[in-house]
This record gives structure tokens, sequence and C-alpha cells, in this order.
């Protein structure tokens, strides 16, 4: 059997990964991209959990931020087609609309 | 190394590949494609981990439905190449590199003074195959599961107004 802290070093290098993404890329898309990989690594924390201490919880916790992130990337595309209708760019510098 | 183990490694390595790919591609929809693969990879992960229901629903619902919604709104949108345009900020790159080290190292350390010793007792895994999860699901979190469902509603909602065409919902308030 797999250590679960193989699991959980696993998991942070892609909560890594995503959070270079979400800070070093310019495009809206690729910055949603990196969010859905950052959850899916906390998913898989909480999976090994779930094993390690022989308890369905994690699991069940894992089927709700599954849905979660569902409605976040709908509503978060939603708003970037939107956005591009007026603007058309999906440039994260120049979606400064909020901003005064 | 164990067969086990050196399956964990295969796969992790496929993982961590793909999610380099989705953070340096240039193009958008090969981003996609990389994390479709990701997801692939992680639902895999998941049936070693004996949560095989929930590796069915990653492959369904992340795989089949939000990575073909985010190629839909690539192709609706176009995948115009931004990175070239905005070198006046050419700092960013490494500061993010360096912040995500950062991360990491205090993710690992963390990680690593809590579990020395401590190994996965194998008398304790109960399995997640469909039936154990789905019968928590429907008696222990029943209220959790309905506010999801409302949650999917209004999301559902939201979406379809803001994507909506402007025009349209001006002729019909009239």
């Amino acid at each position: 059997m797999v250590p679960t802290s193989y699991y959980l070093i696993l998991s942070a290098i892609i909560f890594m990964i995503g959070a270079i993404g979400v800070l070093t890329r310019r495009s809206a898309l690729i910055i949603l991209m990196c969010v859905e990989m950052m959850l899916n690594s906390v998913n898989l924390t909480l999976i090994a959990l779930s094993r390690q201490w022989g308890n369905l919880n994690g699991q069940i916790f894992v089927f709700m931020i599954m849905a979660v992130a569902a409605a976040e990337v709908a509503v978060g595309l939603a708003i970037l087609i939107s956005h591009n209708r007026h603007t058309d760019t999906t440039n994260i510098d120049e979606i400064n609309l909020l901003k005064w | 190394m164990t067969l086990s183990l050196l399956f964990f490694v295969l796969i992790g390595a496929i993982s961590l590949a793909a999610a380099v790919g989705v953070v340096s591609s240039r193009h958008p929809v090969h981003s996609a494609l990389f994390l479709l693969s990701h997801f692939v990879t992680l639902a895999v992960l998941y049936v070693t981990l004996e949560a095989q229901f929930l590796a069915a629903i990653q492959v369904i619902i992340y795989a089949g439905g939000i990575v073909i919604l985010i190629l839909f709104v690539i192709m609706l949108i176009g995948s115009e190449k931004i990175e070239a345009q905005a070198e006046h900020r050419s700092w960013t790159p490494y500061v993010g590199m360096a912040l995500g080290i950062v991360l990491l190292g205090g993710l690992v350390i963390s990680l690593m003074q809590g579990f020395t010793g401590i190994d996965a007792n194998a008398s304790l895994v109960q399995g997640g195959d469909p039936v154990v999860v789905g019968y928590e699901l429907f008696t222990q979190y029943i209220l959790p599961f309905e506010l999801a469902a409302v949650l999917l509603l209004v999301a559902l909602l939201g979406a379809l107004l803001l994507a909506r065409h402007p025009a349209k919902l001006k002729t019909e308030s009239k």
C-alpha cells in the first residue's frame, strides 16, 4: 500500500503548479483551469486522508466540492463570455471594469 | 519498490507532466487538453485510493462536463495569444515561481512533520463504492446534498442570465 504522505506530497506539488499558473498566466481562461487544478489537488488530499483514517466523510466532502466547482466554472465562464462581449479580450490585465 | 508504488509513481508523473503542460502551453486549447489528461490520471489515483465512486464521478463531471464547457468557451470567444502583448511586466513569471516554490516548501515541511511514522490502517478501509457512499449521502448528509442541488440550480440560472445577449434582454423587458 502506498503511504498516504506520498499522495499528500503529490497533491501539494499539483497545488503549487496551479498556484504558479494563477500567478503568472494572463489569460483568464487558463487561470480558471489552474483554479480547477488546485481544487482537484485538494480533492486528492481529502480522499487520501479518507483512506488514512478509514472514514467516508472525506469522500462526501469531495462530492460537495465537485458540485461547487461545477457551479463555479459555469458562472466564471458566463462572466468571461459576458465581459468578452463588451471589451473583446480575455487578458486579465485589461479586465479592470470595477477598478477606479 | 513494490508494484503498487511503481504504479503510483508512474501515474503521478503523468499527472504532474499534464499539470505542467496546463500552465506552460501557449495555446488555451492545448491547456484544456492537458487538463483533461490531468483529470483522468487523478481518477486513476482515486481508484488506487479505493474511491471508485468518486473516480467515476471525476471522469463524468470533470472530464466529460467541465473540460468540454471550457473547450466550448475557448471556441466561442477565440483563443488570442495574450502572453506576447504584455511584456511590460516581464518580472511576474519569476515572482510567481518564487512564491509557488515557497508555498511548496511550506506544505512539504508541514506534511513531513505531521506524517512521520503513520501508516494507513488497512483494516479500517471500508472502500468507496457507490453503495457505501450513496448510503452515507442519503442518510447522514441529506441536507448538504439538497443544498448542493439548490446551489447548482442557482448557478444554472446565474450562468444563463450572465451569458444571455443583452439586446434580447432589452426587447423582452419592454
